[in-house]
């Protein structure tokens, strides 16, 4: 098992050191290294952007640009939250309880460094996780008839929307709104059109890219215009050899580096929880288990090394459902499914069998675009912190920009314009009534193949719904669902002990991701 | 929904009506209805032969029971609390321009070609920032246009010519 998984990570490496697909995935890395920075620019909005652009090229290079462009992100994104106090994207928020306190001492250089360093070793840590275990997940996930997959992707669906951001009741709601949405269309089996309102542009159904941009994007910009807090750059001016840690430095980070990698793969393998999730976890535990626990927020190391390494590896990790299964942990990961998908790739376990060179390209991409993200930062950190300081009345109509031209050439037409316009503006009102739009990208991408495997187990077993909790996988799929379901309503109705999550505290000035 | 007498009842109604969440609730209703009427309208099918509009009914009145759990919500929530159903400062300028900008790409890119559409968008879009001067508003956009053309039109070839004119 071991040496088959090695030696087609080797064949992988082959892969992805092709001359262009090692130039896709440097420019996806890229890419996602200066969205990261830039301050109200996320990752979803860039891959969707980027994501018509990608129809031209192999699936391959397609994929490794996407996927470089979300982890690329991860490390850009540390760069805010440490010299600005910033949480520009969700997962970075805790760094930014010690980050920027160190940044304020003069030592944000060594923050910056250690921090590259340590995202480094979580990923690292993350993508060997992958490696080992994908094909195992493989194995069992071949046996599933529709039953299970139903189960499994109902048990997706629940963790994605209830463990994410805000409150799991609309998180729940957001996931249906996704999956009606996914229905739109012609239906694959008879072929009736539904919910298109008479629009023959709809029979296809609702674009991806539409959706996304209209979420991510416009929904996003309205969130943010003129709400800009003012960018304090006194503290930016970071030369390359204020990045070097002190040996003590070096000392105190390397247990929280392994803690926070720990905590990031095990929070990788509970569906749902993405790299948010881990990194507070990885704070709360690093909190707990230090010798000065009231030391956390004044500048501690710790405190930014943990959560930091524990992001990184979780989002490596975070692609061992979603390629394995199939199953997408995120809005992030249901979006580079879409994009396998409309390149022409069914995903799920046969993924794996029958594109190798996708899956373990990706996978060996991982690790030559981390090298190649160390290699972009340290020295170039100059260059980002530059970047800092582009202000927001610039980024967002140039933004406006790429969002149209980008929903335009997915199709060449104009009317998928129009659609993002429109869910852009019904994405606005719902982040104002408290919603978080992640969970419908996630519906929208399994709304379709959760149809069709629900009608497919309906038939084996002649309109039994009871198949579900008799067949023994997919009772245990519907218990982890109910345990799901029973445990956040036991901590929503149990007084107290609400506020004092790290959670709550870093949660209110985010814009929703 | 078990207030105790009338004037409470009328108390509790007054008070929801500023609430978030009953709004957010309503607009789950209101979809779910959507979904829960129209759906039986594609033929629902058996259980075991399900039809095409099985699902979308389902989700509706799952949706709909979602709606009222989480207008529900917003009762026992106290005045003062959850009522920003607007930014401190509504910014409907700025709104407008960001929801105009798409507009004027369409209308600009199908009777003018890629240039003026990508100049109209980017200009109407950066008027709606507060420190907006139309001098710095042309030339971002100026600037942005000839980026654009030059990436997506000679760089990636989008199939949109840079200039024509096809009337109105």
């Amino acid at each position: 098992m071991i040496t088959t998984a090695l030696t087609d990570l080797y064949h992988g490496f082959g892969v992805a050191l092709e001359p262009h697909n090692l130039m896709w995935c440097f420019l996806g890395v890229l890419i996602g290294n200066m969205v990261g920075v830039l301050p109200g620019m996320g990752p979803l909005a860039t891959i969707s952007i980027l994501l018509p652009l990608t129809f031209g090229i192999k699936p391959v290079g397609a994929i490794l640009m996407l996927a470089g462009v979300m982890y690329g992100a991860q490390y850009g994104g540390a760069i805010c939250s440490i010299l600005l106090n910033l949480p520009c994207h969700p997962p970075h928020a805790v760094t930014c309880l010690d980050g920027y306190p160190m940044t304020k001492q003069g030592r944000g250089g060594v923050a910056l460094g250690v921090t590259v360093f340590a995202s480094f070793v979580g990923a690292s840590w993350g993508i060997t996780e992958m490696i080992f275990l994908s094909p195992i997940l493989v194995k069992v996930a071949l046996q599933f008839g529709p039953a299970e997959i139903c189960s499994l992707m109902l048990l997706g669906l629940l963790a994605g929307s209830t463990l994410a951001r805000g409150s799991p009741i609309k998180g729940v709601a957001m996931t249906v709104l996704g999956l009606m949405l996914g229905i739109v269309g012609s239906d694959i089996e008879t072929g009736a059109e539904r919910f298109t309102f008479g629009l023959t542009e709809l029979d296809d159904g609702i674009e991806l890219v539409a959706l996304a941009l209209g979420l991510f994007g416009i929904a996003e910009f309205m969130n943010s215009v003129n709400q800009q807090a003012e960018i304090n750059t006194k503290y930016t001016n970071i030369r390359l050899r204020d990045m070097r840690p002190k040996k003590e430095d070096i000392k105190r980070s390397i247990f929280p580096m392994l803690r926070g990698t720990i905590v990031g793969s095990l929070c990788a393998l509970i569906p749902g929880t993405g790299p948010t999730i881990a990194s507070f976890v990885a704070y709360a535990t690093e909190k707990k288990v230090s010798k000065t626990p009231e030391l956390f927020g004044t500048g501690m190391i710790e405190g930014v090394v943990c959560p930091e390494t524990s992001t990184h590896s979780s989002v490596q990790g975070d692609f061992i459902p979603t390629m394995s299964l199939g199953i997408p942990g995120d809005a992030v990961m249901a979006l580079l499914l879409g994009a396998l998908m409309i390149q022409g790739i069914v995903p799920g376990p046969q993924l794996i069998s029958q594109h190798p060179d996708i899956f373990w390209g990706l996978v060996a991409s991982f690790w030559i675009g981390n090298i190649l993200l160390v290699l972009l930062n340290i020295p170039l950190i100059g260059l980002w912190v530059k970047l800092l300081t582009i202000p927001y009345r610039f980024l967002y109509p140039s933004a406006m920009f790429f969002v149209c031209i980008g929903v335009y050439a997915a199709n060449n037409d104009f009317f998928q314009v129009g659609e993002t316009l429109v869910i852009g503006f019904l994405g606005y009102i719902l982040l104002r009534l408290g919603f978080h739009p992640a969970p419908i990208l996630l519906g929208f991408v399994l709304g379709p193949r959760f149809e069709e495997n629900f009608r497919r187990a309906m038939l084996i077993s002649r309109g039994d719904i009871l198949v579900f909790v008799e067949r023994p996988i997919s009772a245990v799929f519907i218990a982890m669902c109910v345990i799901l379901i029973v445990g956040q309503l036991y901590f929503r109705l149990k007084p107290g002990k609400k506020k004092d999550t790290p959670g709550d505290r870093v949660e209110q000035p985010l814009a929703a991701e | 929904m078990s207030a105790s007498s009338e004037p409470g009842q009328k108390l509790v109604l007054s008070r929801l009506v500023r609430k978030r969440d009953f709004y957010a609730g309503g607009l789950m209703i209101l979809f779910g209805l959507i979904m829960a009427l129209k759906g039986p309208t594609y033929n629902l099918g058996t259980l075991m032969h399900m039809g095409p509009g099985f699902l979308p009914t389902a989700l509706g009145v799952i949706l709909i029971g979602l709606g009222v759990a989480i207008a529900a919500t917003a009762i026992p929530v106290p005045e003062g609390e959850d009522e920003d159903l607007l930014t401190a400062e509504p910014q409907w300028f700025a709104w407008a321009c960001i929801l105009a900008s798409p507009l004027a790409f369409i209308l600009f890119g199908a009777i003018g070609g890629l240039a003026p559409a990508t100049w109209a968008c980017v200009f109407v879009a950066s008027l709606g920032d507060r420190s907006a001067t139309w001098k710095g508003c042309f030339i971002l956009a100026t600037v942005i246009t000839v980026f654009g053309v030059s990436l997506f039109h000679f760089v990636l070839q989008i199939p949109m010519p840079v200039f024509k004119w096809s009337g109105l």
